[in-house]
């Protein structure tokens, strides 16, 4: 159906779209989780209430978040510059990503961790636990499924947001679609790109829900 | 030395502006081997009495001493050092949901360390932990669930989890919230059972939070009543059971609230709960009391519990509505050995 370039060119898209996409999912959490748990713990009812911390955080990640993503990747291109040494290709494409994805990851953590039982974290403190022992013993434990649903649903809005920054030259399928499809009239080429997504959201999605349930112990 | 003192503790939150005190100077003693209950209405103050005694709650005023150690006087670090030597269980067990019943019952052996008879840390390797989290399964008799998650549990076998793993660091403390409120009556009966085992085959005190007198009679064998935050009185089962004085005792013995309006229902004026402890119970009092006086009296409610062990009877009488007579009544029941209280006609 399609010439070998193409199909070279496809494959490659998928690839660099995966690489965008996987890769600023990780470092997205490499900054969010931590915040996230930060936010948890300042809270007014968290392990350790600090409202100055807790509102400085929250206050940076709803204005990163009110960002629209196409104006964020704009902005951030001196950045993206400074960092990288490049603006465009997929490597590039992964500081925006993960500048956009923290501050939402840091909420989604957030309010998984604010559904871990409050009468569990007081056993745990009854026994003696310190703060350090039931973040990562209690917390991180008992809200894992929650997590773990947080990141699917992260990796598949950064898979969407990576489609998008190929507007912008940032390389993976987003990009030979808009290549394609909007400058050059290839709707095939552009339908096959779009397809692909969905494919590989639908795996994203099948394989999150897949390993949650297997990992979930509540209900059995 | 007490094992735990608790001196004129008072605790007041701030609640949006207007300030709520939950304890009001309350003082008691718990000795080493009690099983001591503290029974109150809901909101009475329990929870945050117990959550005292181990400083998850810091008093506003007043001092928890744990075998004469201040608990205000001690470091974060050490109070969490203190806080491994309490158990604690829970209304609803608050176990961990991912973790198996084993793991649950490791969690505090691993983030705190075990304890020998003199109070010395030990330590000990992960197959040696497995060792004594499976003895404790044992004890509480779930051995065979070691595997299973808490959702796989029943109410009553998740309590028995809770209960080993609150005993894992082998505490000389056992704090119980409500800890079978959740359960059925018979349940109830078998953690009851259970912790009773615990405090004789290993000597550890047990405070016992209830809003139930039942459990109290069941196996405590002192009790403090708590009321509005105050403790209104104390001392040893059988005597308040006996002889309740305050009206918050009395209601929980009745397990009816007082209201000291006249009850159309009941046909007297002037009632009295009399107790009988073993040695009354051969007379037929009540029959010879109609028989001396000539006139009837009404049985208006008959019941015997089980106070820790022995079986004490307990009666309300309706009275003669002539006060002279209904006196005499009561001292002639007075003189034949039987706790007599006047109950007007609320019961
Ligand atoms: N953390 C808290 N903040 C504000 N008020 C509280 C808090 N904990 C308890 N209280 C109040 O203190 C009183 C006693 O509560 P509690 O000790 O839980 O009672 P009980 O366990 O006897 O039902 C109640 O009026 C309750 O609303
Ligand atoms: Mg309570």
């Amino acid at each position: 159906m399609f010439e070998q370039a193409t199909v070279t060119m496809l494959l490659t898209g998928i690839k660099d779209t995966l690489y965008m996409t996987l890769g600023s999912t990780i470092v997205g959490y490499l900054f969010g989780l931590p915040l996230g748990i930060v936010l948890n713990v300042t809270r007014v009812n968290g392990l350790r209430p600090n409202r100055v911390i807790y509102r400085i955080i929250d206050v940076i990640c709803n204005i990163v978040r009110s960002i629209p993503f196409l104006i964020l990747l704009i902005l951030l291109i001196p950045f993206t510059r400074a960092i990288v040494g490049q603006s465009y290709g997929s490597t590039a494409t992964i500081v925006p990503l993960v500048v956009c994805a923290a501050p939402y990851i840091a909420r989604v953590v957030e309010s998984s961790l604010n559904e871990v039982d409050a009468g569990v974290i007081e056993a745990a403190k009854a026994m003696g636990a310190d703060n350090f022992q039931i973040i990562t013993r209690v917390l991180l434990v008992e809200a894992k499924t929650s997590l773990l649903t947080g990141v699917t649903i992260t990796t598949g809005l950064l898979l969407g947001y990576s489609a998008m920054s190929g507007t912008v030259g940032g390389g993976g399928l987003g990009d030979i679609a808009v290549r394609y499809g909007y400058y050059r009239w290839q709707t095939d080429i552009m339908i096959v790109t779009v397809i692909l997504l969905i494919v590989i959201f639908q795996i994203i999605q099948f394989l999150g829900t897949k390993v949650v349930v297997k990992l979930d112990h509540r209900k059995k | 030395m007490s094992e735990i003192e608790i001196r004129h503790l008072t605790k007041k939150f701030q609640v949006e502006g207007h300030t709520i005190t939950a304890l009001n100077d309350v003082s008691l003693q718990i000795e080493k081997g009690d099983i001591y209950g503290i029974i109150g209405m809901s909101g009475a103050g329990k929870s945050t009495l117990v959550r005292s005694i181990n400083y998850l709650e810091k008093p506003t005023d007043g001092q928890v001493l744990i075998e004469g150690v201040n608990l205000g006087s001690l470091t974060a670090r050490e109070l969490r050092k203190k806080r491994s030597d309490i158990g604690m269980i829970f209304q609803n067990f608050n176990l961990l949901e991912q973790k198996n019943v084993l793991k649950n019952v490791l969690f505090p052996l691993e983030v705190g360390k075990r304890k020998d008879q003199d109070g010395n840390q030990v330590k000990l390797n992960k197959n040696e932990l497995k060792q004594i989290a499976r003895q404790l399964l044992k004890t509480v008799k779930l051995e065979e669930k070691e595997k299973a998650y808490p959702s796989q549990l029943s109410g009553g076998q998740k309590q028995r989890v809770a209960i080993a793993r609150a005993l894992a660091t082998n505490p000389k403390i056992l704090l119980c919230d409500e800890a079978t409120s959740a359960l059925d009556p018979q349940t109830t009966d078998s953690i009851l059972k259970l912790l009773k085992e615990i405090n004789e085959s290993l000597g550890i005190t047990i405070v016992i939070i209830t809003h139930s007198m039942s459990v109290v009679t069941e196996i405590c064998n002192k009790v403090a009543i708590i009321d509005n935050g105050k403790l209104v009185e104390e001392g040893l089962v059988s005597s308040i059971f006996e002889n309740p004085k305050s009206d918050a005792a009395k209601e929980l013995i009745s397990g009816k609230k007082l209201t000291y309006s006249p009850v159309n229902s009941l046909e007297s004026k002037k009632a009295v709960r009399i107790v009988f402890s073993d040695n009354s119970a051969y007379e037929p009092v009540i029959a010879n009391t109609i028989l001396k006086f000539g006139l009837p009296v009404n049985i208006l409610k008959a019941d015997t519990r089980n106070l820790s062990g022995k079986a004490v009877g307990e009666m309300i009488l309706g009275l003669p509505e002539d006060d002279t007579i209904s006196r005499e009544i009561i001292a002639y029941l007075r003189e034949r050995g039987l706790k007599v209280t006047e109950v007007g006609n609320e019961i």
